[in-house]
């Protein structure tokens, strides 16, 4: 059995860290987008019109792979985790349901008319539908979020009859968690589009195409970006502040910090014994303070430390180990907050160049805008797995365990060929759209005026 | 005994409905998916027939999202035990969906035969397996499926192969091909209509006969047979046996309003059957999954309605929208969705000037 649900969390993992590769930058290339149009419908200027449909195009590649495995998404609880599923169910269903029927089918219809509907409705209809779009997408987010902040910090719910049973949707819907959770997702979203947008936007600086246009849309980008990822890193202050209330087994896990410490130190680097369940570091670099600081806005604020917490849960759920992989993560954690990190800097020496007025000239900055495109991405991949991860041994955090959730009538070979042929369409399916991506931006965006000179029509359809 | 009139039944009810919007929509995506290569001869025709699903098809797939959901919500044991029951199936259908949703995209990012036929071939096959296997999986929960006393499917992955079962999925397979001729018939110009209506022709009578053969067997099939059940089957039967007459007589038009009330009568009557059942217990029926036993708690279905009550109308109307939107047939233009028309040569000016 065990084998089933290590199994069963690997492919959790796999399709919803994919899926998740791509969410993001639909939903925040669809908001930046839709800027794009917007700026267009209000100055006519052909290079925002061109920017629209270049970008459209590429959002709409991520768009696809984001809705398919997102379908996955929907009934692999129901698939491998039957034992899950009964026992939320009632809880956990309805921002699923609602997700669906409140912001699924705003995006994907407006989308549809986004795509093929240029001049079969009017220019203020077609901009409003990517608009549409944009805040489906921002929505659908919303809900997933309430109900991921339900297993991370549960309300509203009472326990009958061997399961948990909704008592408010309300309180559900306006948990603290999801206070923070949904804008330092979303926020984070619009920081890889404009990371995503800069970055191509630097390739063809550098070669010199079309650069008026791009350096508009670099400029746009620094700005977006800067703002979006110190709103993120500042919510995210906050969200690991309450964090520590909630779930101090997480921020302990996160510092690796094994004893209960007033003050506490922030750690940079450490190293514990090998072992499945160390319970102390061996090794540990850290800046005096720092943690109680930050966690507890105290200079000597007390933070708890994993083995006190241990030993209290012991106290309170019965025998068990109730820690989640301190080095995974200890190191998640650290590669989210140091990606972030790099992000903002780098972006402040971008913000810096467009103070300067030479942004479209400075080649190293336009070089590393290149790799910097991975920034985000390495962030919010480590921020879930430290999310997720740090919650463990718990699904439910305080109610139920991962192990309990399983699906009783699967077996390892179900498991082992779905994660494998998931592994390998979704592998395929991520190739052939980055390598459809890369094409788009050699190819480059519609000229302005065509072989004899004449300005060409505005033309915003992006359909197939 | 519990009545009529109760959350548990409502939502019984509209998940129902979430089907039959689903079979409805998606039925005809999943047609013109599969009949693609064989109304659409050249490049310029197969793109023609993509678009007459291009901007819709999405939409029309969330009404599947959403029954996946509102099962979750509203009977959490039900959507646990058939999903976790039918994985290797279910995983077929994930399968399906997610090459023919990519499909769309890629198909016309590179001008190569062969780059195109890969994804023509990914959405047949891609609209082929969800249309063939919901209909298996349909008829396994009304035939019964080997539970256990915490509802959990004890059988294996070929038990749910059973002749019913697998009559049940050429069913659903020969409704979206039906539905998806008649459907290319009302939206594409010459030369594709007339090879859709040839294609017509053939599959309405089949999927006529496979209906009416599937739901007498279902009808003998369940013990109880309520009104509600002897009504959804006969309209099924009626509606079945008019389409196939009005497209043999040529009035597409009504025989896909046919064809689509003989859909949602088809679905109807499998839900009839089913209830109040969600799971028939093979085994003595001890185990059996009912609304009742399978629901949420009633704080959780009185919420989930308010949400339904308002949201459901909304959805409606800006989907409706977007078929009044798209409502021309899609003309063979070369190049993208221009909003050109056989039947209005002149476009007006301001649409003339596309690329």
């Amino acid at each position: 059995m065990s084998s089933v649900v290590e199994l069963s969390r690997w492919q959790f993992a796999i399709t919803t860290v994919y899926h998740f590769l791509f969410v993001p930058i639909s939903i925040g290339m669809a908001g930046i987008v839709a800027a794009f149009q917007t700026a267009w419908y209000r100055t006519r200027n052909p290079q925002w019109m061109r920017l629209t449909r270049f970008f459209g195009k590429i959002m709409l590649l991520s768009f696809a792979v984001g809705v398919v495995t997102g379908i996955v998404q929907e009934f692999q609880f129901g698939m491998n985790w039957a034992g899950y599923s009964r026992y939320v169910g009632s809880v956990f269903g309805a921002p699923l349901a609602v997700e669906a029927l409140a912001a699924f089918f705003i995006e994907s219809t407006f989308l549809g008319i986004w795509i093929f509907g240029y001049k079969r409705i009017s220019e203020g209809w077609h901009l409003a539908t990517i608009w549409l779009a944009a805040f489906g997408s921002a929505l659908s987010a919303y809900f997933i979020l309430a109900a991921n902040s339900w297993m991370q910090h549960p309300v509203g719910y009472k326990v009958v009859n061997g399961r948990a049973e909704m008592t408010s949707f309300w309180k559900m819907l306006t948990n603290s968690t999801v206070f923070y959770a949904f804008p330092h997702t979303v926020i984070g979203a619009y920081a890889n589009a404009a990371f995503i947008i800069l970055g191509i936007s630097a390739w063809y600086l550098i070669r010199n195409r079309d650069s008026e246009m791009f350096a508009k849309a670099a400029k746009a980008m620094v700005v977006v970006g800067v703002i979006a990822t110190a709103a993120t890193m500042l919510i995210g202050h906050f969200n690991g502040q309450l964090m520590t209330r909630q779930q101090p087994m997480k921020m302990a896990a996160a510092e690796a910090l094994y004893n209960t410490s007033k003050p506490a130190g922030f750690s940079l680097f450490a190293v514990a014994p090998f072992a499945e369940h160390p319970s102390r570091t061996s090794f540990d670099i850290t800046v005096p303070h720092t943690l109680s600081l930050l966690a507890t806005n105290s200079w000597n604020g007390e933070v708890k430390g994993i083995n006190q917490l241990q030993a209290a849960d012991v106290a309170k759920y019965g025998p068990g180990n109730y820690e989640p992989i301190i080095g995974v993560t200890y190191w998640t954690f650290r590669l989210m907050v140091g990606a972030g990190t790099l992000m903002v800097l780098f972006l402040l020496w971008g913000l810096y160049l467009v103070w300067r007025r030479k942004i479209d000239r400075s080649k190293w900055f336009l070089k590393l805008a290149l790799p910097a495109m991975a920034l985000p991405t390495i962030a919010i991949t480590t921020g879930w797995l430290f999310t997720e991860l740090g919650r463990q041994p718990w699904v439910v955090y305080g109610l139920m365990l991962t192990k309990n959730g399983i699906s009783p009538s699967i077996t390892a070979f179900d498991v082992w060929v779905s994660i494998i042929l998931f592994t390998v369409i979704y592998g395929v399916m991520g190739a052939v759209a980055v390598w459809l991506t890369v094409r788009i931006v050699k190819k480059g965006p519609d000229p302005e005026v065509d072989e004899a000179g004449k300005a060409v029509e505005p033309n915003l359809h992006v359909a197939y | 005994m519990h009545g009529l009139w109760n959350l548990e039944t409502l939502w019984f009810v509209l998940v129902c409905v979430l089907w039959i919007g689903f079979m409805f929509l998606e039925g005809f995506d999943f047609g013109v998916g599969m009949l693609l290569r064989f109304v659409g001869k050249t490049p310029e025709e197969r793109r023609a027939v993509i678009h007459t699903i291009g901007p819709v098809w999405d939409g029309n797939e969330v009404w599947l999202l959403t029954a996946g959901g509102a099962t979750f919500a509203a009977f959490p044991n039900w959507y646990a035990s058939m999903f976790s029951g039918f994985y290797l199936a279910l995983f077929l259908v994930l399968f399906g969906l997610i090459i023919r949703g990519v499909s769309f995209e890629f198909w016309g990012k590179v001008e190569n035969p062969q780059w195109r036929s890969v994804w023509e071939l990914a959405m047949a096959v891609g609209s082929f397996l969800p249309a063939l296997l919901v209909g298996v999986a349909f008829a396994n929960l009304i035939r019964g499926i080997s539970l256990d006393q915490a509802g959990n499917y004890t059988g294996s992955f070929w038990d749910l192969l059973n002749p019913y079962a697998l009559l049940g999925g050429v069913v659903t397979l020969l409704l979206c091909l039906a539905h998806g001729a008649s459907f290319l018939q009302l939206r594409t110009v010459e030369p594709i209509k007339a090879r859709a209506a040839a294609l017509g022709r053939i599959l309405l009578p089949l999927a006529a006969i496979a209906v009416i053969g599937f739901v007498l067997w279902t009808f003998g099939e369940v013990s109880h047979h309520s009104p509600g059940l002897w009504i959804t089957m006969i309209v099924a039967i009626v509606a079945m046996v008019a389409m196939a007459a009005l497209g043999a007589m040529g009035r597409v038009g009504l025989a896909f309003v046919a064809g689509g009330l003989g859909i949602a009568m088809a679905v109807a009557t499998w839900f009839t059957a089913l209830y109040p059942n969600v799971i028939v217990d093979s085994n003595d029926h001890a185990y059996n999954l009912t609304v009742f036993n399978s629901a949420s708690n009633h704080y959780t279905l009185v919420v989930m309605t308010i949400t339904a009550l308002i949201l459901v109308p909304i959805v409606l109307i800006y989907q409706i929208w977007t078929y009044y939107v798209f409502r021309q047939r899609v003309g063979l233009g070369g190049s993208s969705a221009e909003p050109t028309t056989p039947e209005a040569p002149a476009p007006p000016p301001e649409a003339s000037a596309q690329v």
